[in-house]
C-alpha cells in the first residue's frame, strides 16, 4: 500500500473514500491500512503546508550547523534530545560531513533566534561550535512550491 | 482579383474543420475556464531526456541526420519493440524515425492507397485518419465501435465492411478518445478475419505504454500472420511526455518501408536532430519515469471514472490512453449541446464525442492528464451543472 502513503504525502486531506477509489481497494482496507501506519508510527502526523510569509505572523527561520563532542553515556542521540526539546527547534538531523547536527530554529525576529543560539544552544556542554544561517526566502518545502503556481502552458491542439 | 475558392485544391477545401477547434475557440474567449480537453501529458519531459537534448546542442549536433533517422536511435527503437512487444525489424530497412506519430500515419496512408481504395477506420477515433485518407482519394469507410463492446473493434463489424476494394485497416488501439484496448484474444479474432486477405493494417500504438491493469499492450503485429501486413506507428509524445519534441517512428516490412522512406525523404528530409538525440536517452534510461507517470494516470483514471459514474454519466472503465468517454445520453442533450451548455454554465471545457466520428454522438471526451485537484474542481462543477438540467 505504498501508493497510499505517496497519495497522503501529497495531500493528506483526501478522504478514505477518495483514496480507496484511487488505489482501487475497498474503503475498509484503506482505513485499516492507515490505522496500521499510524499505530506503527509510519504516519507521524498530518500537517498543512503553510506559507507563513503570506500571513501576519512574524516568523524567522535559521539553519544552524552544530558540532558536538559526544561523551561516554552521552552520545549523539542524547545531545540531540537536549537540543530538539526546545520549542524553538523545528527540525533536527544528525549529519555526515563537516558538522554533526543540522537544526532549524524559528523565532519572531532575527534577534530572537540569535538570542536562542547564544543563550540556550551555545552554553550546552557538548556543543563545540555553532554556525547560524538565516533563511532569506523559501522556494520549496517538502515538495510544495511556495512560489506562484505555474500556469498550464499547454496550447490548443487538435487530437 | 484571385478567386481562391476556385483555385485551391477541392480535396483540401472539402475537409471540414474539426468540432474540437470550435470549442477551444469559444473557451479561449472566456475567463476562469477549466479545461478537460487537452490531449497531451501534463508532465514535463523527464529531465534526463531534456538534458540529453541540451547536450547534443552543446556538442554542436546541429546537422540533418540520415533520412531514416540516427542509426543509434533506430537501434534503440528496434530493441524496444523486440523486448516490449516481441516484434522484430531490420534496423537498416524497416524502421524510420518521423516527425511525431502523425507524420508516420500520413506516410503509411500515402504509401499504400490508390484512388478509390477503401480505408477502414474504426470510430470514434483520432481526428486525423479520415482527412488524410481523403487527401489520397481513398474512400473512407467508418466502422462503428460500441460502448457495449468496450469500444473494441469486433471481428463481425470488421467482416461486414470488407469489400474487394478494401486496402487498409486503421487500427487505433489503445484508443483516443474512448480508452479502449484490444487484448490478445481480441486481436486473435481480428487476425482471423485478415489473415487470408491482402489488407494492410496501420496499427497506431502511440498510447502503448499507457495501458492499465496487469496486462501490457499487445501489438497486432505480433499475432501470427499479421507482421507482414502491418505497419506499426508509435512515438515518444505520450509515453515520455515529449509532445513538443515532435518525434515518432514507423516500423514495417521492407517493401512497404522502401516506399514510405521515399515520401519521408522528399517531404520532410529527416526528423529534428536534437529530438532524436534526446529520444535515444529516453529509450535507454527512462523506463522508470514511464512507469511513474503511468501509475499517476492510473490513480487519476480511477478517480475520474468513479466520479463520473456517481454523477450518472456512465462510462465503461477505459483500459488505456488518458481519456474517459462517458455517455451523456441520460441528460437528453446532444454531445455538442451538452458541451456548449457546460462551458457556458460552469466554464468546464470537454470535447463532444461526435468530433471523433458520428458514432461518438451521445458521449463526451474527458482527458485526465490533469492534477487530481484540477479533476476534483471539474467534477464539482459538472455536478453543479447536472443539477440545473
Amino acid at each position: 500500500m505504498d501508493k497510499l502513503l505517496n497519495l497522503l504525502d501529497k495531500n493528506c486531506r483526501l478522504t478514505n473514500e477518495q483514496l480507496a477509489v484511487m488505489v482501487g481497494e475497498p474503503v475498509s482496507k484503506v482505513a485499516a491500512a492507515i490505522e496500521e501506519y499510524e499505530a506503527k508510527g509510519i504516519i507521524r502526523g498530518y500537517k498543512a503546508a503553510i506559507d507563513w510569509d503570506k500571513t501576519s505572523r512574524e516568523y524567522v527561520i535559521a539553519r544552524i550547523e552544530i558540532r558536538v563532542i559526544p561523551m561516554r553515556d552521552h552520545g549523539f542521540d542524547e545531545i540531540a534530545r537536549t537540543i530538539y526539546s526546545f520549542d524553538e527547534v523545528e527540525t533536527c538531523y544528525l549529519m555526515s560531513g563537516g558538522y554533526d547536527l543540522a537544526v532549524t530554529v524559528s523565532g519572531k525576529s532575527f534577534k530572537d533566534v540569535a538570542l536562542f543560539v547564544s543563550q540556550k544552544l551555545a552554553p550546552i556542554d557538548a556543543v563545540q561550535s555553532t554556525a547560524t544561517h538565516f533563511v532569506l526566502k523559501k522556494y520549496k518545502e517538502r515538495g510544495v512550491l511556495l512560489e506562484e503556481k505555474e500556469r498550464d502552458m499547454r496550447e490548443d491542439v487538435l487530437l | 482579383m484571385m478567386d481562391y475558392d476556385s483555385l485551391l485544391s477541392k480535396k483540401v477545401m472539402e475537409i471540414k474543420p474539426s468540432g474540437i477547434r470550435r470549442f477551444f475557440d469559444i473557451a479561449n474567449e472566456m475567463d476562469h475556464v477549466i479545461s478537460l480537453g487537452v490531449g497531451e501529458p501534463d508532465f514535463r519531459t523527464p529531465w534526463a531526456i531534456r538534458h540529453a537534448g541540451i547536450q547534443s546542442l552543446e556538442k554542436g549536433h546541429t546537422w540533418y541526420t540520415a533520412n531514416a533517422g540516427l542509426a543509434e536511435l533506430r537501434g534503440e527503437i528496434g530493441k524496444y519493440l523486440e523486448e516490449s512487444f516481441q516484434i522484430s525489424y531490420d534496423r537498416k530497412q524497416e524502421i524510420l524515425v518521423t516527425v511525431g506519430g502523425s507524420e508516420a500515419i500520413d506516410l503509411m496512408i500515402r504509401a499504400c492507397v490508390n484512388p478509390g481504395d477503401e480505408v477502414l477506420i474504426p470510430e470514434p477515433c483520432f481526428v486525423a485518419y479520415s482527412p488524410i485518407a481523403s487527401l489520397t482519394n481513398a474512400t473512407v469507410v467508418p466502422i462503428e465501435t460500441k460502448a457495449e463492446d468496450g469500444f473494441r473493434l469486433t471481428a463481425k463489424a470488421l467482416r461486414e465492411k470488407i469489400t474487394p476494394r478494401t486496402k487498409l485497416l486503421i487500427f487505433p488501439f489503445p484508443n483516443n478518445p474512448t480508452g479502449a484496448v484490444m487484448r490478445r484474444e481480441h486481436l486473435e479474432e481480428i487476425a482471423e478475419v485478415l489473415r487470408d486477405t491482402n489488407i494492410f493494417v496501420l496499427s497506431d500504438e502511440i498510447y502503448a505504454e499507457l495501458t492499465y491493469g496487469n496486462q501490457r499492450h499487445v501489438s497486432i503485429a505480433s499475432i501470427p500472420g499479421m507482421w507482414e501486413r502491418t505497419v506499426v506507428v508509435s512515438g515518444f509524445s505520450k509515453a515520455f511526455a515529449m509532445t513538443g519534441w515532435r518525434l515518432g517512428y514507423v516500423a514495417g516490412p521492407a517493401p512497404i518501408m522502401k516506399q514510405i522512406l521515399k515520401i519521408h525523404q522528399f517531404a520532410i528530409m529527416c526528423a529534428p536532430t536534437t529530438s532524436q538525440h534526446a529520444a535515444v536517452e529516453a529509450l535507454r534510461s527512462c523506463g522508470e519515469d514511464v512507469v511513474n507517470m503511468r501509475e499517476e494516470y492510473d490513480i487519476r483514471r480511477n478517480f475520474i471514472v468513479d466520479g463520473l459514474n456517481k454523477l450518472g454519466l456512465t462510462c465503461f472503465h477505459p483500459e488505456g490512453a488518458f481519456y474517459v468517454f462517458p455517455s451523456i445520453q441520460s441528460t437528453g442533450l446532444s454531445s455538442e449541446d451538452f458541451c456548449q451548455k457546460l462551458l457556458y454554465a460552469q466554464r468546464v471545457a470537454v470535447v463532444p464525442g461526435n468530433s471523433f466520428g458520428a458514432s461518438g454522438e451521445g458521449f463526451v471526451r474527458i482527458s485526465y492528464s490533469y492534477s487530481i485537484e484540477h479533476l476534483m474542481e471539474a467534477l464539482k462543477r459538472i455536478e453543479a451543472f447536472l443539477k440545473t438540467l
